[in-house]
């Protein structure tokens, strides 16, 4: 099994490099763009084919290291 | 007084706080990151600046779980000396040992130059040697060093009066211009709700000697090793 986990901002955190991306993609006359937010993205292999267990072990990832929950929400698909 | 330097990979500062520490007369050792203890008689733990991990994931996550992190949370808990200097501070809030978190600089910019700090409190087992609202000339160089918390977190760091120095100008006065980080009301260094665990961007350890530019540094060292005597 194979998981997709994404960690973005909170809404309301600053987020500077979103801005700088969002002005970038302004200048290079992308239209239609309202407003960026940048996250990060973790492929990861499950070494478990039970999905309660790898739930339960991708939650703790995320808690223990993955995202800090200070800032950042974090999203967790199971394929 | 004992100190332990603690060493990650890609810390790069270890050596400027040994030198700081042993000119103000404590005893230092180096202490690598896959200890599961601290040297006994420990009195202070450093956690010194660099790029532990080269900054993956986020600045300071990975080593805040390094094993001698635990040594080091069980030392702040019975109210031993923690000390986190720029990735240190990254460190320190990412361990969950100091609130909030160190954010990328808001102009994006790596920084790297001279910077007075106000001395918010000189009443801790840092800050003694200094006056209080004393504006201390120091050096920053960092990525990420925009203090972010959330509101709660701010009022309570204020009004108990843990923020330990703010980003200020030759006078000591606070303003945009000196907060070139962006961080929340220009904060630059907090302490743990028991003062004993002080976490700060700006580099102390740059300036303890004349022939370097300043000694303003020295202070901090100063006061660190004269609490630990006065307690023994």
């Amino acid at each position: 099994m194979k998981a997709r986990v994404t960690v973005t901002l909170k809404n309301g955190v600053l987020d500077p490099q979103g801005k700088a991306i969002e002005g970038a993609l302004k200048s290079l006359g992308v239209a239609g763009i309202a407003g960026v937010r940048q996250g990060k993205v973790f492929d990861i292999e499950l070494g478990t084919t039970d999905k309660a267990e790898a739930e339960l072990a991708l939650k703790a990832a995320c808690e223990k290291l993955l995202a800090n929950t200070v800032i950042e929400n974090f999203h967790v698909e199971i394929a | 007084m004992k100190s332990a330097v603690i060493v990650f990979p890609g810390s790069n500062r270890e050596g400027d706080v040994l030198r700081a520490l042993s000119q103000a007369g404590s005893q230092v050792e180096k202490v690598w990151h896959a200890e599961t203890a601290l040297p006994s008689g420990t009195d202070l733990v450093v956690l010194p600046g660099g790029f532990s991990y080269g900054d993956y994931l986020r600045c300071g996550a990975i080593a805040g779980r390094a094993s001698v992190m635990d040594a080091v949370r069980e030392h702040a808990a019975r109210g031993g000396l923690v000390l986190g200097i720029c990735n240190g501070f990254q460190i320190l809030c990412e361990s969950g040992l100091l609130p909030g978190i160190l954010m990328r600089n808001a102009n994006l910019k790596f920084i790297c130059h001279r910077q007075f700090l106000r001395v918010e409190r000189n009443d801790t087992a840092f800050t003694k040697r200094y006056a209080q609202g004393q504006a201390i000339d120091v050096c920053l160089a960092h990525g990420e060093g925009n203090y972010t918390a959330d509101a709660e977190t701010l009022r309570r760091l204020e009004g108990d009066g843990r923020v330990a120095f703010r980003y200020c100008d030759a006078t000591g006065a606070v303003t945009a211009d000196a907060n070139r980080n962006g961080s929340m009301n220009a904060i630059a260094g907090i302490y743990s709700e028991k003062l004993n665990v002080l976490g700060m961007m700006p580099h102390p350890e740059n300036l303890i000697e004349t022939l370097v530019g300043g000694t303003d540094g020295r202070g901090l060292f100063e006061s660190l090793v004269s609490s630990v005597a006065r307690a023994a």
